[in-house]
């Protein structure tokens, strides 16, 4: 046996030094110990056939936004920020997808057989639907983002997932409202529509005919499953680009009417500046650099991918800026993909680090030319005193600043 | 190969026409999916009540009738005894005088809302907390007199809210808030804003 071993040992030795001298050191650590497999194995088993889970080292998980406790113990905020820093590619996994409700810890829970849309008011024909009906009309499947009002960054944030995480982005599958208002067929003068979800408070919101015919969709799927629970499950409304609490979850019953309702969630958003109102509505060009981010270090100089997400309201993203000097010099980044219009861009930029102190930030710009400022662009717009903490009216979509430490550190740089 | 998809392209022929007629009878002008409710189910499902308060129901209450209710709802449970020190946000607008601009008395419902029908519709679909819906239509005219009341809208415990009455109040800020632009595809959030 012994013997045996060594010859063919020998064997192997001569034959890798006629195949090249540079394998013999690999070829002399002999073919019978190989690479290490894993530490353990996992043997299949009847738990893992219906339904898969991620791998017990990957942790990503969500957060509370805002540094309170979610959901409060009054029932009301369920506020929970999606790992953006942990996310590869556009689509947030419908497990991470943030969330964003006064009634969260109430979640309906509803039977799909039993779930049904109602469309009335200004119409010639009043139709409910079954989830089985709206799934036989033409679908649509878009990409989307979602952004949260309160997607607000502020420089006791530390991490992306603390000043960006309460938006998210999901393939989302559905019929377009369109199709249905023209099926119910719109009465002259029917300008807004109201939506309303079957929670127990019935949020709903005054949504333009405009936007309910142009790319409003009831979508009854994301990312390729049914729409989950914390997202509206069965039905949700999907208004792209418009801020969080348009797209009403829950969806339950459409009424066309005449004028704008003061709804619920409207007087939520109710306030007495008309800028504000504006720039509360239709989310504005937006990017984040997550790669480096708040709360990352760099292991030493050399090569990084700066990477992260632009999205806008307004359209597709068109370009995506870097800098790493802090806005003095700007370059054109690597748009990955094909930008969709109102959903998340992927964007890159090669960068080599030379371990001095700088700071890195992204800008966006949209396909109808809308550029995302710094908050000093927005300070000196609205003529904000010299010296006055900067306000940002409206949905914040100024530039996130990141600053590298000369130890590889990375910090929010928001001042 | 030309001679083999010519052949392909014949055989085929009558199959592309087939799907040709059948995808252009299949663009309907009605799909005729889903029914059409009953008057009745639309009213059992309508709550919108618009600012001019036109889907307002009958009945009818008072500011004197509301301030029981707020203890026997539960309102004051959640909002204190008087509107003001609960858990839940405050009811009656801040002790700060009489303000030229209504706007600074806070973000209280029935002091801030420009209609008075708002805040019903508020009160009829989102309270009580956990017994959303179970209020009947004269409790929340009566609970929606006694915020006004408490908040100076009303100065008469015993004027009579209902469907006439209640939608011509005139709230503080009925001309003092801000409307969304109007909107369409394509155009920037706000005109003149390049951001």
């Amino acid at each position: 046996m012994g013997s045996k071993k060594q010859n063919r040992r020998e064997f192997l030795k001569s034959g890798a030094a006629i195949a090249g001298g540079a394998a013999i050191g690999a070829a002399s650590k002999s073919a019978s110990a190989q690479l290490e497999g894993p530490e353990a194995y996992i043997r299949g088993n009847d738990d893992m056939v219906a339904y898969g889970s991620r791998s017990r080292f990957i942790n990503s998980a969500r957060i509370p936004h805002g540094g309170r406790h979610s959901p409060d113990t009054f029932g009301l905020d369920f506020h929970i920020a999606t790992p953006l820093q942990d996310q590869y590619g556009v689509i947030t996994p419908s497990s991470l997808f943030y969330m964003g409700t006064t009634r969260g810890s109430y979640l309906p829970d509803i039977d799909p057989d039993k779930h049904r849309l109602m469309i009335h008011g200004l119409v010639d024909n009043p139709l409910v639907f079954t989830m089985d009906e709206l799934k036989r009309l033409p679908s649509v499947t878009r990409m989307h983002f979602i952004e949260c009002a309160g997607n607000r960054a502020n420089n006791r944030m530390t991490t992306v997932q603390e000043t960006h995480g309460m938006t998210s982005n999901a393939e989302w599958t559905g019929v377009l409202l369109s199709t249905l208002l023209k099926e119910a067929g719109v009465k002259e003068g029917a300008d807004w529509i109201v939506a309303e979800g079957i929670e127990e408070v019935k949020g709903a919101s005054s949504i333009p005919m405009t936007k309910a015919m142009d790319d409003t969709l009831l979508a009854y799927a994301m990312n390729g499953e049914p729409v989950r629970p914390q997202q509206g499950f069965p039905l949700r409304l999907l208004a792209p680009g418009f801020e969080g609490i348009f797209n009403v979850k829950w969806l339950r019953r459409i009424k066309v009417v005449d004028q704008y309702y003061m709804t619920y969630n409207d007087y939520g958003h109710l306030t007495q500046d008309p800028a504000t109102a504006a720039l509360g509505y239709q989310i504005g060009p937006k990017s984040v650099i997550v790669h480096p981010s708040g709360g990352q270090q760099l292991p030493g100089t050399g090569y990084y991918q700066v990477s992260g997400l632009a999205w806008s309201g307004g359209g597709k993203v068109d370009r995506v800026e870097v800098t790493t000097d802090g806005g003095n010099t700007w370059f054109d980044a690597e748009i990955r993909g094909e930008p969709q219009p109102m959903a998340h861009t992927l964007f890159a930029f090669d960068w080599e680090w030379d371990g001095s102190e700088c700071e890195l930030q992204s800008r966006c710009i949209d396909e109808i030319g809308q550029i995302q400022p710094s908050r000093q662009e927005i300070g000196e717009f609205w003529n904000s005193p010299p010296g006055e903490r900067i306000r940002v009216r409206g949905q914040d979509n100024s530039i996130q600043p990141w600053r590298v430490h000369s130890d590889g550190s990375v910090h929010n740089a928001i001042i | 190969m030309v001679v083999c998809t010519m052949r392909l392209f014949k055989l085929l022929l009558p199959l592309v026409m087939l799907l040709g007629f059948a995808a252009q009878a299949q663009s309907p002008t009605s799909y005729g999916v889903g029914r059409t409710p009953t008057a009745e189910e639309i009213a059992a499902w309508d709550i919108s009540i618009a600012p001019t308060g036109e889907e307002l129901p009958e009945g009818s209450g008072t500011a004197d009738l509301g301030a029981q209710l707020f203890l026997e709802k539960g309102c004051a449970g959640c909002h204190g005894t008087n509107g003001t020190d609960g858990i839940a946000p405050r009811l009656v607008k801040r002790d700060v005088g009489e303000l030229e601009n209504p706007w600074g008395y806070g973000r209280i419902l029935p002091i801030r809302s420009p209609y008075a029908a708002t805040v019903w519709d508020y009160i009829n679909r989102g309270m009580p907390l956990g017994a959303e819906g179970t209020l009947t239509p004269d409790e929340v005219y009566s609970i929606t007199a006694y915020l006004f009341y408490l908040n100076g809208v009303i100065t008469d415990d015993q004027m009579v809210l209902d469907q006439d009455t209640l939608p011509k109040i005139k709230m503080p800020n009925q001309d003092n808030w801000a409307q969304v632009p109007d909107w369409f595809p394509n155009q920037p959030r706000l005109e003149g804003y390049p951001y």
